[in-house]
């Protein structure tokens, strides 16, 4: 007897909770440990509910001066990649060239070079031109490393616009700046929303970067300090290393969510994969 | 605004030209031309050109081997058989699955894949440590007990990078599913073709495509992982999970030597380049 279309559905959902459960046993262990009195390193349910573990890690030294930086780096870096990549995508959507195409390349070839693959050599120029162990260098360097797949995002997301609301705009003698800021932008805001976000969460969980462009600790952003609970302050506190995590990712997760809200599912990453 | 003469329409494109220039394209030259030098950590003013000596002492440096061995097979596990298997099987049964169970396990895998890299990682050192949760789950079932990090690391970063990337093929292939007509599935279950047939005669050609991006995507972003690993194990124990990157890492500053670090970040970065243009040219085959 050939297998019903229920019995097939079961199969499917019981392997797919099965592959849930799996994915999710370490999500829980952060979950359960930030509340836990005790925590260690296995998932269990705690023995008593407490908020001390995140009283313990909000203070400014563990928690808000390193938020704070990640947020001015990430934050700094954003803007100035969004704004160079709407720049960038405009002239690139809009008007023929025929060195159009070979930059584009170029842009899309740049999005996945391995970007691990030239810190050491960055690290080297930034000590020479004394850009090494500042904000604003690393800014610039976040923007730059991001500002590829940016473009080639934001450019798509333009060509969706009809070029025929900005001819009327022309006519009434509005310059490309004018029509691009009035016109353009505004009615490609969701994929404003996402260029944004996706830059943002990108740099906002990166940690191989800011650990190599910066050295005082004051500096340091949230994905580099994380790893002091295992040197400097002894005994590993897994409980308030967890709070912290939860703390860190809370942002990242809710812009996610925000974003795939507003797009449906897929993140409209799918459609920037396949170009 | 036909009219424009070419260099205004091109303005806009300055910005993003001149940081790309300044901080991407700047660094990728720099990499190439210390590569070929000396140069130390400390003293810039005594490196020296030495050609091909970098290359040379890689090639015959065992510790230098022993990482290209570990990234080959942190990469084939994790990313050619880890992700991008296990992301399209979640994909196929998500085609079937009701509502609800999709959602849910859409959203546990795509938080792991939203996570910040070093948070990952410690989510995952605290499953794989010796009194971590995997070993718990084994005692619970009467199975031996390892400690993972130590006997098995590369298997052990290989599953984290698994758990973290998998969701990126999932949404790939979910996408490429979706496309397929359900026509064409159902006239060939009415031929009679079984499950695994159909999966090799009808499904994997349809998607080929969307396979071979995101082979090159996750291969590309499995050479980089540099957070997750170092967290983990910081390549160890001794050398024995010490991809590239890492290796890349503690020659340039914990033995100092930033020209030898750069040869192998360039040797990096070209094989990096290769993935990219392959990759490049499957995009234009399906436009």
């Amino acid at each position: 007897m050939p297998r019903t279309r229920a019995s097939r559905r079961l199969a499917a959902d019981v392997s797919l909770l099965a592959a849930a459960a799996a994915f999710a046993l370490p999500l829980a262990w952060v979950l359960l440990s930030a509340v836990d009195p005790h925590a260690g390193l296995r998932v269990r349910v705690p023995d008593g509910l407490t908020l001390d573990n995140f009283d313990a890690v909000l203070t400014p030294e563990i928690t808000y001066t390193p938020l704070l930086n990640s947020l001015v780096l990430c934050g700094g870096a954003t803007a100035l990649t969004v704004v160079c990549a709407a720049l960038a995508a405009y002239p690139l959507s809009r008007f023929r060239s025929r060195l159009n195409r070979p930059f584009l390349l170029t842009i899309l070839f740049a999005t996945s070079l391995p970007i691990t693959a030239i810190m050491v050599p960055v690290y080297a120029l930034f000590v020479r031109v004394n850009l090494i162990d500042t904000l604003q260098g690393t800014i610039l360097f976040f923007a730059a490393s991001q500002l590829p797949f940016a473009i080639w995002l934001t450019k798509n997301f333009m060509d969706g616009v009809p070029r025929e609301l900005e001819e009327a705009a022309w006519t009434d003698g509005a310059s490309p700046l004018q029509s691009l800021v009035r016109i353009v932008l505004p009615l490609m805001g969701p994929g404003l929303a996402v260029v944004t976000v996706f830059s943002f969460v990108m740099m906002w969980g990166n940690f191989f970067v800011p650990f190599m462009l910066l050295l005082t600790p004051d500096r340091m952003p949230a994905s580099v300090s994380i790893n002091d609970f295992f040197g400097n302050r002894g005994m590993v506190a897994y409980g308030q290393l967890a709070a912290f995590s939860v703390i860190y990712s809370t942002p990242v997760i809710l812009l996610y969510v925000l974003v795939s809200r507003r797009l449906g599912g897929g993140f409209a990453l799918g459609g920037a994969v396949k170009g | 605004m036909r009219h424009l003469p070419r260099l205004a329409r091109a303005l806009p494109l300055g910005p993003a030209v001149v940081l790309l220039l300044l901080f991407l394209a700047g660094p990728i030259a720099y990499c190439v031309s210390i590569a070929f030098t000396d140069l130390q950590l400390t003293g810039q003013a005594h490196s020296s050109f030495v050609g091909l000596a970098n290359f040379r002492r890689a090639f015959r440096d065992e510790a230098f081997l022993n990482a290209v061995w570990l990234t080959v097979v942190f990469t084939v596990l994790s990313s050619l058989v880890g992700q991008n298997t296990l992301g399209l099987a979640l994909a196929a049964l998500m085609q079937r699955a009701s509502k609800p169970v999709r959602t849910l396990t859409g959203g546990i895998v795509v938080t792991a894949w939203v996570l910040p890299e070093v948070v990952a990682g410690f989510l995952l050192y605290a499953f794989f440590r010796r009194e971590g949760t995997l070993n718990a789950i084994l005692d619970w079932l009467h199975l031996p007990r390892q400690n993972w990090l130590f006997t098995l690391p590369v298997l052990a970063v290989s599953f984290a990078n698994v758990w973290r990337g998998t969701a990126f093929s999932m949404l790939v292939y979910s996408a490429a599913l979706d496309e397929i007509p359900a026509e064409i599935t159902e006239a060939a279950e009415v031929d009679g073709a079984g499950g695994w047939r159909r999966l090799w005669h009808i499904t994997l050609p349809m998607i080929r495509r969307s396979i071979g991006t995101n082979l090159m995507l996750n291969t590309l972003q499995t050479l980089s992982v540099f957070g997750l690993i170092w967290v983990m194990t910081r390549g160890g124990p001794g050398d024995r999970s010490q991809t590239l990157p890492l290796f890349m890492y503690e020659q340039a500053f914990q033995n100092s030597m930033i020209g030898y670090g750069t040869a192998v970040a360039l040797l990096l970065l070209l094989v990096g380049a290769l993935f990219s243009f392959v990759h490049l040219r499957l995009l234009r085959t399906e436009v």
